[in-house]
């Protein structure tokens, strides 16, 4: 007796939404299946890593402050993984926004301006949509892998920034660590829940949550967008132009992942240093995928994925384990979501 | 030039290159049979970091090489189940692997961070060492050295003058074609992946117990993503594979020798180091450029599942 794999007459659309919650089981059980091996009690591991980050409202807010730039990032993911745009660079557009809206604040460091919040959120913007750019046009003009290039991109981004945290921008009166002077409170994000870290970004990650589902579900370039990703001859024939999927599904993710580095410059890291982000840019794509490239997944999945990098800081700190026991629930929460989704489209049968 | 520092240059583009050529020849035969592995920067961390951990506690640094290669296999494996039987997207998979591997590799080294091996005495050629100049810069090297120029003409004798390599390349030009005359697809793309796996392993065991040898966080560097891009740079010949490797390995010892050859130049560090980066986005460029070299020379069904039952 053998299980095999049969084709299902159609798609469950049962199974698309259990798939990643089947996922989350998954990986919550080899964790803890980790833990145990690693010589710790799986369920005092388990409290640990999951429950302790939000024990209060403190905690419950950093859950948010963390799935803030995770969302944003993940949304303007997801419309180019929709049309089958494989932007992996966000990253580097995360960091590329915060050096342009962070930039901004250094050079404007003594204004009281209003105006110098939005300008900076404006230009982290921009500052991503030309870093995805780059792939986009040597797709588009030179049949460039956009994979490739915009992952190559991420290195030069980390390189720039510390290149100008070590040179140009360093701390004139920072005893040369390489990070630049703190920004000054007009340039940082308001705080919402007084007590707390938790800033206004958050708000925005919502905003974009919402025109991003409109955008998706509701407009005619988030339809050309799903038919170029889902049958690329019938988008052909229909007219649609390939080059404007690609455009459009970097450069959303490029501004997306700019505003996401300005949320953490202009937020709890409140100056630019060579931490601005700890993969959030990677996460990121994980999030888009266990959140089915939907705004109301991501919202979800954003938040998962901000306990798992809240979890290893606790992991770390309570059960002596390096902190990148977060990176690999991650990587093990997108394998068990891949494999989970082959129940989609097909069903196990016993075979003799 | 002087005779002694160009013999230097080769030396150290001919050891920077060779991690590169082994994985990208494994990457190649994998693609050969129509998958698409996009998670050799995780498999070369993790090939990385068990062959620098069996090193550090056997001494062997060829039982390191070996659980390097043991350990990429099974990174390989993960691959294959995730996106061979269960059909999941090769991209995706992929980059799951290369998350997963990063990450894995991070976790695994924690305790081995502040370790160093002892660097190992080079095999010389006998005679041919002794040749001015070249000798030193092609005779005197480590035993992967070598081994990736016998893996170059190892893998290009199989893909194109064996029955083996032929009924691989069927494979990933006609699936359907190639299943229909009776070949297991899936078994063989199996095979393809696991000895992609393994050679990335190796690759990895590489820089850990030779190159540098130490075992950092983010030591492999993108050496895996630039592997990948080697593959189409080479449009998929092995012989290509290896002037591209070592292309990119001057690309990346220009700093060392920039810094080395007491030459002031204003830049960077930064810079410098950003360059094997840039030149791989502008030699993707340059070969992507023409459509048809890339849709004759790349396997046709490259990154497209396969069913048996379909």
């Amino acid at each position: 007796m053998w299980l095999k794999l049969e084709q299902r007459p159609e798609p469950s659309r049962t199974m698309r939404y259990l798939s990643p919650l089947l996922a989350v089981a998954l990986m919550v059980a080899s964790g803890m299946l980790l833990f145990h091996f690693l010589g710790k009690s799986p369920i005092e591991s388990f409290k640990v890593f999951f429950l302790n980050p939000v024990q209060d409202k403190y905690g419950i807010a950093e859950l948010f402050l963390k799935a803030t730039p995770l969302i944003l990032c993940a949304v303007g993911l997801a419309v180019g993984f929709r049309g089958n745009i494989w932007n992996i660079g966000a990253e580097g557009q995360l960091l590329i926004g915060a050096l342009a809206g962070g930039g901004l604040a250094l050079h404007f460091h003594d204004s009281q301006s209003v105006l110098l919040l939005p300008a900076m959120i404006a230009a982290g913007a921009l500052g991503g949509m030309v870093w995805a750019a780059i792939p986009a046009f040597l797709k588009t003009r030179f049949n460039a892998n956009e994979i490739l290039t915009s992952l190559m991109l991420v290195y030069i981004a980390e390189l720039v920034v510390s290149w100008l945290v070590h040179g140009p921008w360093m701390d004139p009166d920072g005893f040369n660590f390489p990070q630049t002077r703190l920004f000054h409170e007009k340039a940082l994000l308001p705080i919402i829940v007084t007590g707390t870290r938790l800033n206004a970004a958050l708000l925005i990650a919502i905003g974009a949550l919402i025109v991003g589902w409109i955008f998706m579900n509701r407009s005619f370039a988030g339809y050309q967008m799903k038919v170029a990703g889902q049958a690329e001859n019938a988008g052909r024939y229909a007219g649609f132009s390939a080059r404007r999927t690609v455009w459009i599904g970097m450069l959303v993710g490029g501004a997306m992942a700019g505003i996401a580095g300005v949320s953490e410059v202009a937020g709890p890291v409140g100056q630019i240093t060579e931490h601005i982000s700890p993969g959030y840019g990677f996460a990121a794509m994980i999030v888009a995928f266990v959140g089915r490239l939907e705004p109301i997944g991501i919202f979800f999945s954003g938040l998962l994925m901000a306990l798992l990098y809240m979890g290893g800081e606790q992991a770390q700190q309570y059960l002596n384990l390096p902190y990148s026991i977060s990176k690999v629930f991650q990587g093990l929460l997108l394998f068990f979501l891949l494999c989970s989704d082959v129940f989609i489209t097909h069903r196990l049968r016993w075979k003799k | 030039m002087q005779p002694s520092l160009l013999s230097a240059v080769i030396f150290a583009t001919l050891v920077a290159g060779t991690p590169l050529i082994i994985t990208a020849l494994g990457e190649l035969v994998t693609e050969k049979s129509g998958v698409l592995n996009l998670g050799a920067e995780g498999i070369m961390s993790i090939g990385a970091v068990a062959a620098f951990a069996v090193t550090v506690h056997t001494g062997s640094p060829l039982l390191g090489v070996l659980a390097g290669m043991g350990a990429g296999m099974a990174m390989g494996l993960i691959f294959a189940v995730a996106s061979l039987t269960f059909m999941a997207n090769q991209v995706a998979s992929g980059l799951a692997l290369s998350i997963f591997g990063v990450g894995l590799a991070a976790f695994i080294g924690k305790p081995y961070e502040s370790q160093a091996l002892p660097s190992r005495e080079a095999i010389n050629v006998p005679l041919l060492h002794k040749i001015p100049v070249l000798g030193h810069a092609f005779f005197e090297h480590q035993a992967l050295v070598y081994f990736s120029w016998a893996l170059l003409a190892a893998v290009a004798w199989f893909l194109y003058r064996s029955r083996t390599g032929l009924v691989l390349r069927a494979v990933g030009e006609a699936p359907v074609a190639a299943h229909s005359v009776g070949y297991n697809v899936v078994r063989i793309r199996y095979m393809a992946v696991l000895f992609g796996g393994a050679m990335a392993g190796v690759g990895g065991a590489f820089l850990s117990v030779f190159y540098t040898p130490l075992w950092v966080e983010g030591m492999v560097a993108g050496r895996g993503w630039i592997s990948l891009a080697l593959v189409v740079f080479a449009t998929w010949r092995p012989m290509r594979v290896m002037i591209g490797a070592y292309l990119f390995g001057g690309a990346m010892i220009t700093q060392m020798f920039v810094q080395g050859s007491g030459i002031h130049l204003n830049i960077p560090a930064q810079f410098l180091s950003a360059l094997p980066y840039a030149a791989t986005v502008i030699v993707l460029v340059l070969i992507s450029r023409n459509k048809n070299t890339i849709r004759l020379n790349s396997p046709a069904s490259l990154g497209q599942p396969f069913s048996p039952e379909a």
